[in-house]
């Protein structure tokens, strides 16, 4: 009796005054926050990224016999093709989760704007891409012999991460709608990513050969064009490519 | 509280709901009946606001979809046969997650109140992804009131349940129901339906082709023959 009374007076989230900005960022906020506790439980995302990243290298590391100076040229291809595959990975099974029990559609029927729906997963994916460069970029170190923990490389990675993450979360929404999703993200993916990837590719390559800040910025300049572009893009249309 | 008027929806070349009338006043609950492939998760799916009509009105609580989703869907309540919760969350979490999304105020106090009532206040603290089919579906129930809902669509909730769960289903739906929510299910268990819905509504082909409420249907036989006719007159 006592819990219908308590029960039949409730209405406070509907009668409450709503700050939109609020709501967007309580959203955004609590999709991240899901998204690490179900990820530090199962560390099945984070498991998978890794270990690929880490056969990766190892392949290429026994793949190539390359000397000192030959390195440093190949590392930056190196490390965004191993970022890029592993990067896949986590995409396609940060979005799984979401659709196998159905719960994208739980999402998609909270009264929040999409767009945090958007930017919550965004940042949960940028999370386990950082925490895989965090852990590759030691381990590469070590197995080349080449220092990476070098300023401008870890501002490359920044700005290279976040272009890829910002396409990719929205194609894996895509994707994820699809029988054939384990396939088509990489398909659809990759070409998109071509630009990004160029720019990091050189940028980095330019870091770790030493060039001066002007040959490299203008390769900076356009992955931070990319981020800005994408990002732009995902947040307009991230609506229309869930909705049915 | 829900007004819907010519409502079509395609699926590119096929038309799925035809023209499709249907009118719910607050507190009502109808079961809508309808053979396989008749359309109702797609027309549960757009009054979810989960899906754009093609043509037609759809209005729920006052506010008309897909114009005003975001108001509609915090005055709304959906379970389906999928439980929508995490795994590799508790039951807690998973209410926790879901409130923060919807905004609820004394949110703990909240939580404790929904898994009282569902019956799973014990096992809170449990991974959802060790729970029985029935546990999830009743956990799921509690997603859907969390935030006070005035509007529940339940799109067939006892698909996949044995006997024993279906019946515990059946007893958090009425207490749902009880509240004087506006409730609207599908289902293919015309027995479940007749013993909780007010009316009974036949989907068939992209329309609702009778409508009948329970003081005039006096048995689960009457129902059947009711449900079966009206297929029937459609199909012909």
């Amino acid at each position: 009796m006592k819990r219908e009374a308590k029960l039949s007076t409730r209405n406070s989230s509907l009668s409450a005054p709503r700050s939109p900005l609020r709501d967007f960022l309580r959203a955004l906020w609590a999709i991240v926050w899901k998204d690490l506790s179900a990820e530090w439980r199962s560390r099945e995302l984070l498991t998978a990224m890794l270990i690929f990243s880490l056969l990766v290298i190892l392949i290429f590391n026994f793949a190539l016999e390359l000397d000192a100076r030959a390195r440093a040229s190949v590392t930056a291809g190196v490390l965004w093709v191993t970022f890029a595959f592993a990067g896949t990975l986590g995409l396609n099974r940060s979005m799984a989760t979401e659709k196998d029990r159905g719960c994208l559609n739980g999402l998609l029927l909270a009264p929040v704007d999409r767009s945090a729906i958007y930017f919550g997963k965004a940042i949960g994916n940028l999370i386990f891409m950082f925490t895989v460069e965090l852990i590759v970029l030691p381990v590469y170190s070590v197995l080349y012999n080449i220092n990476l923990f070098r300023p401008g490389l870890l501002l490359v990675i920044l700005l290279g991460s976040i272009g890829y993450v910002a396409v990719g979360t929205l194609l894996s929404t895509m994707a994820v709608q699809a029988r054939t999703r384990d396939i088509l993200l990489p398909i659809l993916l990759f070409p998109l990513i071509v630009p990004v990837m160029i720019a990091a590719v050189k940028a980095s390559g330019g870091f770790l050969q030493g060039l001066p800040w002007i040959e490299v910025s203008t390769w900076i300049n356009l992955l931070i064009v990319y981020d800005v572009i994408f990002v732009a893009v995902a947040f307009m249309f991230f609506d229309y490519v869930v909705e049915e | 509280m829900i007004t819907v008027k010519k409502l079509v929806k395609r699926f590119g070349p096929k038309i799925v709901l035809r023209g499709l009338d249907f009118e719910v006043e607050s507190g009502e609950f109808v079961a809508l009946l309808g053979p396989n492939g008749a359309g109702k998760t797609t027309f549960l799916r757009i009054l979810a606001s989960l899906s754009r009509p093609a043509m037609g009105e759809v209005r729920i609580a006052g506010y008309h979809l897909p114009g005003q989703a975001s108001a509609v869907r915090r005055r709304l309540g959906v379970v389906s046969h999928q439980p929508l919760l995490y795994g590799d969350l508790t039951a807690e979490e998973n209410l926790r997650f879901y409130g923060r999304m919807y905004a609820v105020s004394d949110l703990n106090a909240r939580i404790a109140e929904v898994l009282d009532m569902v019956g799973l206040a014990p096992r809170r603290r449990d991974l959802v992804r060790t729970f029985s089919r029935g546990m999830q579906q009743r956990l799921a129930i509690g997603r859907a009131v969390l935030h006070d809902p005035d509007v529940m669509l339940f799109d067939e909730p006892h698909t996949g349940l044995d006997q024993d769960a279906c019946v515990m289903l059946d007893t958090v739906l009425r207490e749902v129901a009880a509240r004087g929510r506006t409730v609207v299910m599908t289902s293919h268990d015309l027995a479940r339906a007749a013993d909780m819905a007010s009316r009974f509504d036949v989907l068939s082909r992209g329309k609702i082709v009778a409508s009948v409420r329970r003081d005039e249907m006096d048995t689960t036989d009457n129902l059947l023959a009711f449900y079966r006719d009206a297929v029937q007159e459609r199909e012909a």
